[in-house]
């Protein structure tokens, strides 16, 4: 693995081999001393042109937990100065010798035009791009359901599982790498959102679309996934009439978490609009998964940066 | 532009020159003599006149000097990107003898004052024939009317109006400007496509935007405003003529406003004949576009289109764009694709090499066609004892990789790097002066 920009990249052997590697950083961290020497001596930019709190700290706790040098950069502080572009920022990187470079951009294709526009020569770890990949969230994710429904067995995929998803695909980065990964796993995925939300042209992707949610739930899925509706993204507005009706539509509620099958986990990728896509005693109950999530992303992302930066990594962490 | 290498002894004029055995529309082989700026004869194993210099043409296609009704030459105020000297320059080498240059300049194109600047310069810098387009609305901004009859009565003599880059979106303001070009034979040209329908839109809305996450540019915004003024072209009696038509949906409405009679002409671009929005996919901006690329479909539909005829003309929408503009992210780089040096080679290898296209369609789609939606009388002749002695000799036989780095442009964002492209433009001739030789630019 040369960069980590789509799950479109990856087969089914990489990403098998990234939550095999996911589950021994796990194993790591449950140890005394949690800090690995894996990567003494590397640097590790974050370079944030989008908020996320959630994600930068996630990769840089990875980062720490092998023992990498840490530099942040951001747009919203003062790193990166107004009007410099990503090419700019790019060749400053590059200049300074970073050793991997963990983008998150609002624009699609930010992290692969800074793979392939040859202006800095590390490898990138893509941390979302606006609306197209988040493929580490994906991993984590998958991780996550693997841990619950498919326990023990460090070579399984998600083969015979049913994952639905809810809400907002449209300007969800996570729906498509979660489509993408979750398939390649050998799940199935039944995507549900009202019709505006659903991307033309989603018909081609490997997966199921509904409109009813309850119709879904009713299939007894094994995992459901809320997405956050991002209604800052909502350009010409209209989506849905009132948070109210889609609250009612494609909430889940406190009954239907109740019609889901016993052993079906409840997933969210945060930040969370309690009471509006997820009912708050949804999120808190002892089916979701959701703070879970949250320590399978370091486990994932750990694995990731070891991936691409660890000299012995063909032969498997030790 | 003077090409004084080419005078005459002792007079000002151009010296005489002698196509010699090239095919006139690709047809049979014939020679042309150019004397004093007009075509003199026009048959075969024609006598060389004594102080006449010789071409000779044997295989090449000879044609009328191309027309672009669909020209942005960026200046005044954007002459970071392009200048009218090196458009007209880049024109001159894609076998161009006359461009319409957009009017969304700054200033914009809006006044008499602007247009005859720019016609002015062309008569000073340019390479090939300079037409104004002006714009329909002041400061394009799709509020009140721009003095079109100032314009049109001006010494730029402007016939063709135009926002584009912006729609005249406004139903009664578009209906107004199509009333008002009829007293004097102006043409307004339409850029279709609805804002609303295309706010923050990056890409054209398929199956690719989908899987990209980039937001939508449905063709039904193209083509609802087609729609619309076709029926407002035919309410009001007007002449109408659709920019960039980029959609199957758009060929079948304006097929279907020509069946019924309507006075409304279309152009398809150059890349709209062969790249698809599959191109997307590597986030290289130099495919961003407005209209944007299409799908296959699409493609196939515009070619059929131009082939029945449906579609009138092939225009550039040469838009050059400085390196930074299109260095970036896709959603922050700008829109446009330069295309005067490659235009010919795409209709050659997407139509003619196909069989869909005759080299005297060519002439009628790149020359005659164009020149007279434009109203430029001087251009767009039938080559024929007598005609203005605007002339291009072409190659069809020679193959080469595009290569940005040898455009007369200022800008580099050609899409047809490294694409293999046929045929050469081996003379272009403005005046009866010779302004390319086998693909130079002949310098002053
Ligand atoms: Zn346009």
């Amino acid at each position: 693995m040369r960069h980590f920009i789509s799950i479109a990249d990856l087969d089914r052997d990489e990403a098998i081999a990234v939550l095999a590697t996911a589950e021994h950083m796990a194993e790591t961290q449950s140890r005394s001393i949690r800090k690995l020497p894996t990567l003494v001596g590397t640097t590790v930019v974050n370079l944030f042109f989008e908020d996320s709190t959630r994600t930068r700290i996630s990769f840089e706790a990875a980062a720490k937990r092998l023992s990498a040098d840490v530099i942040n950069f951001s747009a919203k502080g003062s790193s990166i100065s107004k009007g410099e572009t990503l090419k700019d920022t790019a060749l400053t990187l590059q200049a300074m010798g970073a050793d991997a470079v963990v983008v998150r951009s609002g624009s699609s294709g930010a992290a692969h035009l800074l793979a392939h526009a040859g202006w800095i020569d590390q490898p990138i770890v893509n941390a979302g791009d606006g609306a197209h990949e988040h493929p580490t969230q994906a991993m984590l994710d998958a991780f996550t359901m693997r841990r619950h429904l498919r326990p023990g067995d460090p070579t399984a995929g998600l083969d015979g599982l049913h994952v639905v998803i809810v809400g907002d695909v449209l300007h969800s980065r996570v729906a498509r790498s979660n489509v993408l990964l979750l398939t390649l796993l050998g799940a199935r995925v039944t995507l549900v959102a009202p019709p505006a939300l659903v991307p033309v042209g989603a018909s081609a992707w490997p997966c199921e679309i509904r409109y009813d949610l309850d119709e879904a739930l009713a299939t007894g899925p094994d995992a459901v996934m809320m997405l956050r509706v991002q209604s800052e993204r909502m350009v010409g507005g209209g989506f849905f009439p009132t948070a109210g009706e889609y609250s009612r539509r494609y909430g889940l509620t406190t009954a239907r978490a109740a019609s889901l099958p016993d052993h079906a986990i409840v997933m969210h990728p945060g930040p969370m609009n309690r009471g509006f896509e997820i009912a708050g005693d949804v999120a808190d109950s002892p089916r979701s998964v959701i703070v879970e999530q949250v320590a399978s992303g370091v486990f994932v992302r750990m694995a990731v940066l070891y991936h691409l930066l660890a000299t012995d990594s063909r032969e498997g962490p030790r | 532009m003077t090409a004084d290498q080419n005078a005459s002894p002792g007079g000002t004029g151009p010296s005489p020159l002698l196509i010699r055995g090239g095919r006139p529309y690709g047809e049979d082989v014939q020679d042309v003599l150019l004397e004093a700026g007009r075509i003199t004869a026009i048959g075969t194993d024609l006598e060389v006149p004594a102080d006449a210099e010789v071409v000779e043409a044997d295989g090449c296609i000879v044609l009328p000097g191309l027309v672009d009704l669909h020209t942005h030459l960026r200046e005044p105020g954007g002459e970071e990107a392009e200048t009218i000297e090196s458009g007209t320059r880049a024109a001159a080498r894609g076998g161009f003898t006359a461009v319409h240059a957009m009017a969304n300049t700054l200033p914009v194109a809006d006044t008499a004052g602007v247009v005859e600047q720019v016609a002015r310069r062309g008569e000073t810098d340019g390479w090939c024939s300079v037409r104004p387009v002006g714009a329909v609305t002041v400061g394009l901004a799709g509020e009140r009317l721009a003095e079109l009859d100032a314009m049109a009565n001006s010494r730029a003599k402007v016939r063709v109006f135009s926002d584009d880059g912006k729609c005249v979106h406004d139903p009664v303001l578009m209906r107004r400007a199509l009333e008002y070009v009829k007293s004097f034979d102006g043409v307004i040209a339409q850029h279709a496509q609805d804002p609303r329908l295309t706010e923050g839109a990056q890409m054209h809305e398929g199956v690719v935007s989908a899987e990209l996450g980039l937001a939508g540019w449905p063709a039904v915004a193209e083509e609802s405003i087609i729609a619309r003024d076709v029926l407002l072209a035919q309410h009001v009696g007007s002449r109408l003529h659709v920019c960039h038509l980029s959609t199957a949906g758009s060929v079948d409405i304006v097929r279907w406003a020509k069946e019924r009679g309507i006075d409304v002409t279309a152009e398809v671009t150059p890349h709209h004949l062969l790249l698809t929005d599959e191109t997307v996919r590597e986030f290289d901006a130099v495919f961003k576009v407005n209209p944007p690329l299409r799908t296959a479909e699409d493609v196939q539909a515009v070619r059929d289109g131009l082939a029945d005829g449906t579609i009138d003309i092939v225009a550039t929408d040469h838009a050059p764009h400085p390196r930074d503009a299109k260095d970036r992210e896709w959603d922050q780089a700008a829109m446009g694709m330069t295309g005067l040096e490659t235009a010919l080679s795409l209709v050659q290898l997407t139509m003619v090499d196909e069989g869909r296209l005759t080299w005297r369609d060519v002439a009628r789609v790149l020359s005659e066609k164009p020149a007279e939606i434009g109203r430029d009388e001087d251009q767009g002749q039938v080559l024929e004892p007598g005609a203005p002695a605007h002339v291009l000799v072409w190659d069809p036989r020679s193959v080469r990789a595009a290569d940005p780095a040898e455009h007369a442009s200022r800008s580099r964002n050609s899409p047809f790097a490294g694409i293999e492209l046929p045929g050469m433009n081996r003379l272009t001739v403005l005046e009866g002066r010779p302004t390319v030789r086998d693909g130079l630019v002949v310098e002053q």
